[in-house]
């Protein structure tokens, strides 16, 4: 076993990516052959989501029954101790005693690293505040790998709320191990935070625009994010960018034949419903994505598979 | 002028070489008992600084945490342990490379602000000074990190 938490994209060298990217392919093609599989048989996986997110949610409970393992949790905090005022690190020392393996979102930045620390079984971060969500990250590089059979090569472009976007700036992370071109496209005042870029400039070439007319021709792929309303500080900033870039059949017409389009979803505006029946969008399958690789994360952390 | 002699207190510490202007801020961060003796010297002559501040404790040895967290804020300060008149043991600052429970992580969000747990940072920097929260990844900054010591 190489790791025994997923917290941080941070906390993974570019062999622990690679490691899982290729368990996740084993496992779907595995699935695909036999159906179900039992690697993780009688184990128990306790799904904490102490602020709703269902598709994050469902795509582990999916990964853990595909694994033959079961699920136990809640999807929000009110329905538990946490409201009568149980800290977090209670519930976690509560929870392993039911569980194998736990997958914890909490809104507070730090809460997945926390639960960690505490926790004698493994803790997977679904998402902690604005700071991490690893196994995004971990698709969102297999949806790469699935659509063009490599990463190495590639011109991506990361487009949209590229401030507060925490996918964003993971997956920036994240593909600085390889040999890429990464285009950050956001409009003004929601550039890519300074640090970022710094991080990684010297490992990749940057272009940073707020055209994304200016760079379609080129990219490989367009990760396009929402602009997150929640995010915000000042609801004035956020109506003032709003619906600011979208995109539509007509800015594709110049695009390469073989653009993949990905989104982490939801989308609200961002991306044109026809788009979905062009050749272009990769999405809905980048949703699928999310069930291998959380399949490979589950049995790495659970030690049944190697 | 003659500089100050370190040692004129009869048994404790004496906090010398903090950049001028911020003694007061030490003395503050030290949070040293009301009924201490201390002395302190604002924007002393100094061949090292040009110009420094000195504090004096009398009757206290300082401890390690206690000069972790002088290192944040005068990093140019050096610590003498006094006995009997005399200098027994001189220490230079340094900043850790790893910073726990004295300074708090400026993002209102982290998970330490909710939970009993000592804050912990990692340093990503010594000069200039830039901390990385354990739990929350948030960096600080220097000016940043003055303002959150505990």
């Amino acid at each position: 076993m190489r790791f025994q938490d997923v917290i941080s994209i941070n906390d993974f060298e570019k062999d622990d990516i690679e490691y899982v990217l290729k368990t996740a392919e084993l496992l779907e093609r595995e699935l695909k052959e036999k159906g179900t599989l039992q690697y993780a048989k009688g184990k128990v996986l306790a799904t904490l989501f102490f602020e709703p997110s269902t598709r994050t949610r469902l795509s582990f409970e999916s990964a853990m029954h595909r694994l033959g393992g079961s699920v136990i949790g809640f999807a929000e905090a009110s329905a538990t101790s946490v409201k009568k005022g149980e800290s977090l690190m209670d519930t976690i020392r509560t929870v392993e005693n039911y569980a194998d393996v736990i997958v914890i979102r909490h809104p507070r930045e730090g809460a997945a690293r926390l639960a960690a620390e505490v926790a004698k079984i493994p803790v997977i971060n679904a998402g902690d505040g604005a700071n991490q969500h690893p196994t995004q990250t971990l698709l969102d590089l297999y949806t790469i790998k699935k659509e063009f059979g490599k990463i190495d090569g590639l011109k991506i472009a990361l487009l949209g709320d590229l401030k507060y976007g925490r996918t964003v700036h993971s997956l920036a992370k994240a593909l600085s191990y390889y040999n890429v071109k990464l285009y950050f496209v956001a409009p003004p005042g929601l550039e890519m935070p300074r640090h970022i870029v710094e991080e990684i400039s010297d490992k990749v070439d940057i272009v940073e625009t707020s055209s994304l007319e200016s760079v379609i021709p080129e990219i490989d792929v367009l990760y396009a994010t929402r602009i997150q309303k929640e995010r915000f500080p000042d609801p004035a900033e956020y109506n003032k960018i709003k619906g600011s870039y979208r995109v539509d059949i007509k800015i594709l017409e110049g695009a390469k034949e073989t653009l993949k389009i990905m989104h982490p979803l939801p989308r609200v505006d961002e991306i044109s419903y026809e788009v979905d029946k062009t050749r272009y969008s990769a999405y809905f399958r980048q949703v699928w994505s999310g069930v291998p690789v959380r399949m490979a994360l589950l049995g790495i952390v659970l030690g049944v598979i190697e | 002028m003659k500089e100050l002699k370190v040692s004129a207190i009869h048994k404790g510490t004496v906090i010398d070489h903090i950049p001028s202007g911020k003694g007061l801020k030490v003395l503050e961060i030290l949070n040293l008992p009301e009924d201490s003796t201390i002395l302190i010297a604002v924007n002393v002559r100094s061949e090292k600084l040009g110009k420094k501040d000195i504090i004096k404790v009398e009757g206290k040895i300082l401890s390690k945490d206690e000069v972790n967290k002088i290192a944040l804020i005068a990093p140019t300060a050096t610590v003498n342990i006094i006995d009997k008149w005399e200098v027994v043991e001189k220490k230079n600052v340094e900043v850790p490379d790893e910073i726990i429970g004295i300074i708090k992580c400026a993002n209102p969000n982290c998970i330490t602000h909710y939970e009993k747990v000592k804050p912990k940072f990692k340093v990503i920097s010594k000069k200039p000074l830039k901390l990385k929260c354990h739990y929350c990844e948030r960096t600080m900054e220097e000016e940043i990190i003055a303002k959150n010591l505990l």
